[in-house]
């Protein structure tokens, strides 16, 4: 097996110096998730202004696979309306799960290798479960 | 040198398995044991020539099966010193096994403002049960304080119990932090107070002799397929008088006396507690474990289980960066622990890479997580098919993983 399929040099970029890492002063929305299976936890926080995703934060413990993730999510989605983002979560899903072939945003790209590990596949959607929570939430 | 106690590549097919071109090293046991071949053979050899349901039919078949269901009952019986093989209960598992003590005699016998004394370092299942009985009848639960190393004390445990303990509940061994527990002086300390002592034997009936009068404990639970058996069968043994006190759970065939349309009366033990279709094969298969372990003998067992645990300890806790949990020694089974900067699944990732399985995650242990204060373990756990040569190759692994990450 190789093992770099997986942790592509961009993942454990991204896992060592996650983007957009921290809090938001203020933020409009945010959702907390947790993956039962492993007790790793995100929680993103959102500054939506004029339907756009003006800001961005996200935080937690988690494997690379999850960090990186949120990581890059969080680069593919400032400065995007929130349909936008809710397609550019809903592609990936299909992306890593093997559903689609269509390239997603960004780094995110690099994730691909995680469809032929089905047990990781729910870290790698750990970030993105969790905007759609967000989104999902009243203001 | 550590050898394995048994022939693994002779005896346990499953070990002849390559993982990504490596030598499979099974270090998964305490999530479940391989099965041993006669133990594979004797759940196809019911099931090819003697398959049929049990203490209902007049026929050959039905007499061949119920007969070998009630010697697997009463193999069981001896390998945990039972009095007889009526307090013998067939269940699902350990998981199903607690549920129904918590059921069975806690509804009946447990009532508001009464206490529950357990452990921090139980697993859901001996946790769980516990909080939702307490949650019906208004009682409590109470905690042990753990030492820093992972230990229980038995000044400890008597700061916990009062004059309102009905139940005191421990698992002899851990399942993260491998501490053997002083189940048969915390037994003696609830009786004192006059409550039941049950014991989740998930970790320890496959890894050491148990003799349930010897430990004076009440109720003990504990699963098939750690201990060589098949999934989907375990154990729920309890002291007869209790067993015939408490209220079955489980309502239907073969659980009853009479019915007629408004009521019903209770079959004798162990049928009581056993409605429905029981796992046969399974606790034939199960029987046929306790055979195998006997064969070896069960201290065999535990000087095995101890060393590699122990050793496992020992050889991680020097490693750079490596955080191992639990007392050093005496320690038997497992060895969790995390590799600095390092998330679990990432170390399990690598190590599977190289043909090693362990196990990562809160091993269903989340408060034994927060008070360690981690998210998360590693964990190699070992049975009689390990030896040295696989905790060679798990301290390769982790070097090799550290070197991965930390490029």
């Amino acid at each position: 097996m190789n093992l770099d399929e997986i942790y592509r040099e961009t993942i454990l970029d991204h896992n060592q110096s996650p983007r957009n890492y921290g809090h938001l002063d203020h933020p409009t929305k945010s959702a907390g998730l947790l993956n039962p299976t492993c007790g790793d936890q995100i929680q993103l926080e959102l500054l939506i202004h004029d339907g756009k995703i003006a800001d961005v934060r996200f935080s937690g413990q988690g494997c690379s696979i999850s960090m990186a993730s949120a990581s890059m999510m969080t680069e593919a989605i400032k400065g995007k309306s929130i349909d936008e983002a809710l397609l550019i979560a809903a592609d990936f899903k299909k992306f890593v799960t093997g559903d689609s072939s269509d390239k997603p945003l960004g780094d995110l790209e690099a994730l691909q290798g995680v469809s032929q590990f089905p047990s990781r596949v729910k870290c790698a959607t750990l970030a993105h479960n969790a905007l759609e929570k967000a989104m999902l939430l009243d203001e | 040198m550590i050898t394995a106690l048994v022939d693994i590549t002779e005896d346990f097919p499953i070990l002849k398995r390559q993982i990504h071109g490596h030598r499979l090293i099974y270090l998964d046991s305490a999530a479940t044991s391989q099965k041993p071949q006669s133990v594979i053979d004797v759940l196809n050899h019911y099931y090819e020539t003697t398959n049929a349901n049990v203490l209902r039919s007049v026929h050959t078949l039905a007499e061949e099966s119920t007969l070998a269901l009630e010697n697997a009952r009463e193999k069981i019986a001896q390998f945990i010193h039972a009095t007889s093989p009526r307090e013998v209960i067939f269940t699902r598992g350990t998981t199903e096994s607690l549920n129904t003590i918590a059921r069975a005699w806690g509804d009946k016998f447990f009532g508001p403002g009464d206490e529950i004394v357990l452990s921090p370092m139980e697993h859901h299942s001996n946790l769980i049960p516990w909080q939702q009985l307490a949650k019906r009848t208004g009682g409590h639960l109470k905690f042990i304080e753990l030492q820093s190393d992972g230990t229980i004390t038995l000044d400890e445990v008597k700061r916990q119990i009062t004059d309102r303990t009905r139940i005191v509940t421990l698992s002899a061994v851990s399942n993260v932090l491998g501490t053997i527990n002083p189940v048969a002086e915390v037994a003696r300390l609830a009786h004192q107070a006059g409550a039941i002592m049950v014991v989740d034997g998930a970790q320890s009936v496959p890894h050491q002799p148990t003799d349930v009068q010897a430990w004076g404990i009440d109720f003990l639970a504990f699963s098939g397929h750690k201990m060589l058996g098949p999934t989907g069968i375990g154990v729920l043994w309890g002291k007869e008088a209790l067993l015939e006190a408490a209220d079955p759970v489980v309502f239907g065939g073969e659980m009853i006396a009479y019915v007629d349309r408004e009521d019903a009366t209770w079959a004798e033990l162990p049928a009581k507690f056993e409605g429905g279709t029981p796992h046969i094969a399974g606790a034939i298969g199960l029987g046929a474990a306790v055979d195998y372990l006997t064969a070896i003998g069960m201290p065999r067992v535990e000087e095995h289980s101890r060393i590699l645990a122990e050793e496992a300890y020992a050889r991680l806790a020097n490693l750079n960066g490596v955080t191992v949990y639990g007392p050093p020694i005496p320690r038997t089974g497992v060895a969790a622990f995390n590799i600095t900067g390092i998330h679990p699944h990432d170390v399990s990732q690598v190590l599977d890479s190289q043909g090693i399985a362990i196990r990562a995650g809160h091993h269903c242990a989340q408060p034994l997580m927060h008070w360690l204060d981690v998210g998360s373990t590693a964990r190699a756990s070992f049975y009689l098919y390990n030896s040295d040569r696989d905790i060679d190759a798990l301290v390769d692994g982790i070097e090799v993983t550290k070197r991965y990450f930390n490029r």
